[in-house]
């Protein structure tokens, strides 16, 4: 019992760390149900009750991960970006990214550039969160 | 003050299995194979390390009931334990070739960061592992 269980962990965890490493490439489900050893019906499953999350979700936060790393630290652009990391659609990338992120892909990236271009002192003062809607909710009750 | 590390552990789900790998792929030297009865003492080093040991542990009873033995089984099994080690070399891509043809599952080709060239692997349990040549 308990064997079986190890196996198919092992195989779930063989999917996600070729997920992890091959995200730029074309991944879909069926090819990682193969690289499990089960149908695709029972990886979506399975793959969910063992990591809690489905592997399409899985992949999706994985590549946007990547996607933030190349928006902070490159200059490629945000279409070139939507590639290197395994997305084949802008819209679905813009859409992917903001729904995961809270921001798109262009807001990210200023916003992170934003905070490299000035002094730390400046980005220390200007980008504490700020306390006015604290006050406002505490002044309206 | 603490003066030196000695030892870690890593869970492994078979100590055999786990000399064919660490040993027999890895090129770890068994340092001691001990069986104390209620435990089968099992370390590797590293050859021209021998004062650094890692021990092949098995999870199970007495130290476990079976219950949480097997909940150790599973998170291994998951990927969810930790890292075994870092290790470091002096040919990165070498030893990944090397490796990769002894059948080694690895995470993550060779790739260059800020402090080195590193890379991951699974042994055969779930557990992870990292090599790296450092800049």
């Amino acid at each position: 019992m308990s064997r079986a269980v190890e196996e198919t962990n092992r195989r779930m965890l063989r999917a996600r760390d070729a997920m992890d490493r091959d995200y730029a490439r074309p991944l879909d489900i069926p090819m990682l149900a193969r690289i499990a050893y089960v149908s695709e019906a029972h990886f979506i499953r399975t793959f969910r009750a063992t990591f809690g999350e489905t592997p399409h979700r899985y992949l999706q936060r994985r590549r946007v991960e990547r996607a933030m790393f190349l928006l902070r630290e490159t200059d490629r652009s945000v279409s070139e970006i939507c590639l290197d990391v395994g997305f084949t659609s802008l819209g679905t990338f813009s859409r992917t990214f903001s729904e995961i992120v809270g921001e798109s892909p262009t807001t990210y990236r200023w916003r992170a550039a934003d905070l490299r271009a000035v002094p730390a002192c400046f980005a220390k003062a200007w980008t504490r969160p700020s306390s006015f809607g604290e006050a406002r909710a505490g002044s309206g009750k | 003050m603490l003066k030196k590390m000695t030892h870690s552990q890593v869970y492994v789900l078979d100590q055999d299995e786990a000399l064919d790998f660490y040993v027999g792929k890895l090129g770890f030297e068994v340092n001691t194979d001990a069986d104390l009865g209620f435990m089968r003492w099992l370390t590797v080093n590293l050859p021209g390390q021998p004062d650094r040991e890692l021990l092949l542990e098995k999870p199970g009873p007495p130290a476990h009931d079976d219950a949480t033995a097997e909940r150790v089984r599973e998170l291994v099994t998951k990927g969810a334990m930790g890292m075994a080690g870092i290790f470091v070399v002096d040919d990165i891509h070498g030893t990944y070739e090397d490796l990769r043809a002894k059948g080694v599952e690895f995470t993550e080709e060779p790739t260059e960061r800020d402090y080195g060239t590193d890379c991951g692997l699974r042994d055969p349990f779930g557990n992870h592992i990292r090599i790296g040549q450092p800049k």
